[in-house]
């Protein structure tokens, strides 16, 4: 992986690969508008005919308990993935922290089922390929919604292809990564109910669904990955004058 | 606020100030003030939260709390944008007042499922030219969501002028979609004052 890192942080002194970070909490640069419009509806009636229903019916199947395990378990085996990218991205506390969190919901809380550190008011601290590949000094890229995946940006899509890639329980059985996946797809359709509030203002309800999914995520994302951006003082100034 | 941001004639005043009560402090708020405030606010959302009846009856709480706290005709020029140049006194006010009823419902719905009102003021700090105090909500097991509250005293008393929820903002993100809205209506104001009255009224 240092590998890695040391190519790219060479092609970005190069220039051989785009490194420019967004210089404000709203820039958009959205290159493949036309293309990603096409998608937007795509997934936009995937969403209605498919994942609402299921995501509805099966939260209104299972117990609220079970639901959780189901999403706890899920969570629990995405933090080996979790503490490679801290390691990568020599956030070292960060990952100190995910694996104790690890550790304990493994064992005290039964296989990954019961978020024991989570009743500690302890979390880990999300991370991402993606957000490795930013610390490395690659640039955001242009904005793309994916096929069934939604929003993203061209550096977030590449990472998620490398978290598949370098993530560790690719050494289960078969088996074991059908349970996973599994557990994963129970995750994503809670929280299509816990979030259908928000999802459902934003696709159905708002004038330009697809503009505002990317207005709401790229802030969103920006944010998860602590940019800072002084912009804040142009809509001070916008609003009550630059005195 | 900060001293360099005083007109000559406050200077004035304030020198003066200054001699009769030396150890008196002029300037108008601290980011104490703001935090204070911005309890109240949240102290008065968690109420409402608590005694959640109905949807429409929250609604209406939030829209008498966004109306007391919030600096109401600031924001609703920002998100018209450039449209707001060429719109009247009396179209602005119209727009302020259905705007106020969309954003309460809009994040009404969002803040309901926070639980039991749990918004807990952590902290506050003064950027610039505002204050920024930080909030954390909770959510049914999970990590508690950050909300962040921009207040100003520039309107003459403290008022709110935009909210942070994890990273994303009001001004902003409603500015895209009131945008949005207008573009569908061919910048038809009256027309966009017209839809969302129907739109917030049920």
């Amino acid at each position: 992986m240092r590998g890695l890192k040391i190519v790219l942080m060479s092609f970005c002194l190069t220039g051989l690969v785009a490194c420019d970070q967004p210089s404000a909490i709203g820039e958009i640069n959205d290159p493949h508008e036309e293309q990603n419009r096409k998608m937007h509806e795509l997934n936009k009636a995937v969403d209605q005919a498919v994942l609402k229903p299921v995501a509805q019916t099966y939260s209104d199947m299972l117990p609220d308990p079970v639901e959780d395990a189901v999403s706890n378990f899920a969570n629990n085996l995405g933090m080996p993935s979790n503490v490679l990218n801290h390691l990568a991205q020599s956030e070292v506390d960060y990952a100190i922290e995910s694996t104790g969190i690890f550790l304990i919901n493994s064992t005290v809380g039964l296989g990954g089922l019961v978020d024991v550190a989570g009743w500690n008011g302890q979390y880990a601290h999300a991370t991402d390929f993606g957000e490795t590949l930013a610390k490395w000094g690659l640039g955001e890229g242009a904005y793309v919604e994916l096929p069934l995946l939604g929003p993203s940006t061209e550096r977030a899509a590449l990472g998620k292809l490398l978290d598949r890639v370098t993530n560790p329980l690719s050494q289960l059985s078969v088996a074991q990564q059908g349970i996973a996946t599994a557990a994963k797809i129970g995750e994503i359709l809670s929280d299509r109910v816990e979030y259908d509030d928000v999802i459902d203002q934003t696709l159905y309800k708002s004038a330009d669904s697809y503009s505002q999914t990317r207005i709401l995520y790229l802030q969103r994302r920006r944010n998860q990955l602590d940019y800072q951006f002084d912009g804040e003082d142009s809509v001070f100034e916008e609003l009550y004058g630059s005195k | 606020m900060g001293a360099n941001n005083f007109d000559r004639r406050t200077l004035l005043l304030a020198s003066c100030a200054v001699t009769a009560f030396l150890a008196t402090p002029i300037s108008a708020s601290t980011s104490r003030d703001a935090e204070k405030f911005i309890m109240r606010l949240t102290k008065d959302i968690n109420k409402s939260i608590e005694a959640h009846v109905s949807d429409a009856s929250l609604f209406a709480q939030f829209e008498k709390i966004f109306r007391n706290y919030a600096d109401v005709s600031t924001i609703s020029r920002y998100v018209l944008g450039a449209d707001a140049r060429n719109a009247t006194t009396k179209q602005l006010a119209e727009f302020g007042d259905v705007f106020v009823a969309y954003v309460a419902r809009k994040y009404g719905s969002y803040f309901k499922d926070f639980i039991g009102g749990e918004i807990k003021v952590l902290g506050s700090r003064a950027v610039k030219k505002y204050f920024e105090v930080k909030t954390s909500a909770k959510l049914r097991g999970q990590e508690p969501m950050e909300v962040l509250f921009h207040v100003s005293d520039r309107s003459g008393s403290l008022l709110l002028f935009n909210l942070y929820v994890e990273g994303v903002s009001m001004l902003l993100s409603e500015r895209n979609e009131i945008g949005s809205m207008l573009d569908k209506r061919r910048g038809d104001l009256d027309k966009l004052i017209a839809d969302m009255r129907v739109l917030t009224a049920s």
